[in-house]
Order: C-alpha cells, then structure tokens, then sequence
C-alpha cells in the first residue's frame, strides 16, 4: 500500500474518532464512530487481512452501530447536551491520555526492529481459506465455546429486556 | 515506506482516544464507545504483528485468529451492555454517569 493511501485511512480513522470525543450529540458520536471503524477496516485490508477488515466492516460499523444508534433513538437523550463538564475531569481525562500517548511514542522510537518494512507474503490460497483452515482446524475447540458465549449472551438480552424479573 | 511502527503509532493513538474518551465524556453511551475504540485499536496493532511476522511466505495467522475472537466477544458484549443501559434508562430515567449513584457509599 503506498504512504499516501496510509497517511490518509489514519487520518480517516484518528480525525473520527477524535470527533466522537468531541461531539455534544451521541447520534453525531455514534456515526462519527461507524466512519472511523470503516477507516480502521481500510487499515486491515492494507495489511492484506482482507476477511478482518470484511469482518470490521460487517460486525463494526454494520451490526454493532446500528444497535448503538436504535439505542440512541430509543432513548430520547436532548436534556443530556446541555450538561457541563468538570473541569478536574477534563484535565485528568486529557493528562492521563496524553500521558499514555507519549508514553507510546517514546517506546516506538527505541524499537528499531518495527522500523523495516513488511516481509513479502506469497499465499497460496486466499486470505479467507487459510482463515478457515485454521479456525476450523487448530482453534476449532475456542470458536464452538464462543459459539455457546453468544447463545447465553442473547439470552441474557433476553431476560435483561423483561420488564418484571419474576 | 510504510513501517510496522507506523501502524502502532496509530494504534497507539487511538487507544488513547478512546481511554480519554471513557474519563472524559459523562454520558454512558459515548463511555461504551470509547471502550469499542479501545478494542478496535488492540485489534489493528495485532493484525499488524501477524502482517509482521511472515513465515513460509504466511502471515502468523494465530494473530488474526485472536482478533476474531475479540470482534465476536466485542459484539455479544454490546448487546448485553446495551440491555443493561436500557434497564438502566427504565429505572433512573438517566443515562448520565454522576445521576447513577446507588452504589456509593
């Protein structure tokens, strides 16, 4: 992938999610989110994990934010956007961040080995048939225990949706 | 030239997006996505890794494997997390964290 193209899916994806922070509005959040995830899913296809970035686009900014937007809508949030923030919030919340932001840099510029690029990759099949190969194959265990994760999940959905627990 | 590091300072950066996003924003809601960009950026820099390290001319699919479990895990975690918020909005009538109090001492 050239530079060019990189640079711009980074700003895509960082520039989106900043605006997500920033927006009073939890629907201007919430799709803000979903364009930032699919410059994220771009980010994945470049390193050439085309069934990931399919997956981030159909998962992310498909299922998972059209639920955040039905709950936004459902509930109705107005009064919530004139509220202030504090400001011993504000200042933690941005030290403690860009703490963590510097930190990350410092350790990338002592990291020598991550300064080369990618290896060459010959594949002989596509991206999705080795995927398969080793999710049914080598992790074929982990992935029926999620499948029973997801049943007791929507389960609980369920019951949580119940209005009276009895 | 496109470089490994790159990508995790990309990363990077978005982890801390989002870890600010959750100590700064007061609204239960957007907490809950910051979280999602938490994991989305753990996701990039192990998809990164496994780009990284090529053997046979492979990427390390084991990398990719885990970031698939995270997606799965991540979407049954919205779901409930979201049930919850609604249960919550029912009983309090309020989606902001300093109005939901109860369990303060």
């Amino acid at each position: 992938m050239s530079p060019t193209l990189f640079w711009i899916f980074a700003a895509i994806t960082l520039g989106f999610g900043a605006a997500t922070l920033i927006n009073r509005n939890p629907v201007a959040s919430a799709l803000s989110l979903a364009v930032s995830f699919l410059g994220l899913a771009a980010l994945f296809t470049s390193l050439s994990a085309t069934f990931i970035g399919i997956v981030q686009v159909l998962v992310y900014a498909g299922a998972v934010m059209v639920l955040f937007l039905f709950i936004i809508m459902l509930l109705d949030l107005k009064a919530e956007q004139r509220r202030q923030v504090r400001l011993s919030a504000l200042i933690g919340g941005v030290v403690i961040a860009g703490l963590f932001a510097s930190q990350v840099v410092l350790v990338l510029r002592h990291f020598p080995k991550g300064n080369h690029e990618f290896p060459p990759l010959s594949l002989p099949h596509p991206d999705a048939v080795n995927i398969g190969l080793t999710l049914f194959g080598h992790y074929n265990l982990p992935f029926q225990v999620i499948g029973v994760l997801i049943l007791v999940a929507s389960i609980g959905v369920v019951v949580l949706s119940k209005r009276e627990l009895n | 030239m496109v470089t490994l590091n790159d990508y995790l300072l990309v990363s990077g950066l978005l982890f801390s997006l989002g870890f600010a996003g959750v100590l700064l924003r007061r609204n239960i809601l957007v907490i809950f996505m910051g979280l999602e960009m938490m994991l989305n950026a753990a996701n990039l820099s192990l998809v990164a890794f496994s780009r990284f390290g090529v053997a046979n001319g492979l990427p390390d699919y084991n990398g990719q494997m885990l970031v698939f479990f995270v997606i799965t895990v991540a979407a049954a975690e919205v779901a409930v997390g979201l049930a919850i918020i609604v249960a919550l909005y029912r009983a309090k009538q309020t989606t902001h964290v300093e109005d939901l109090t109860s369990l303060k001492f």
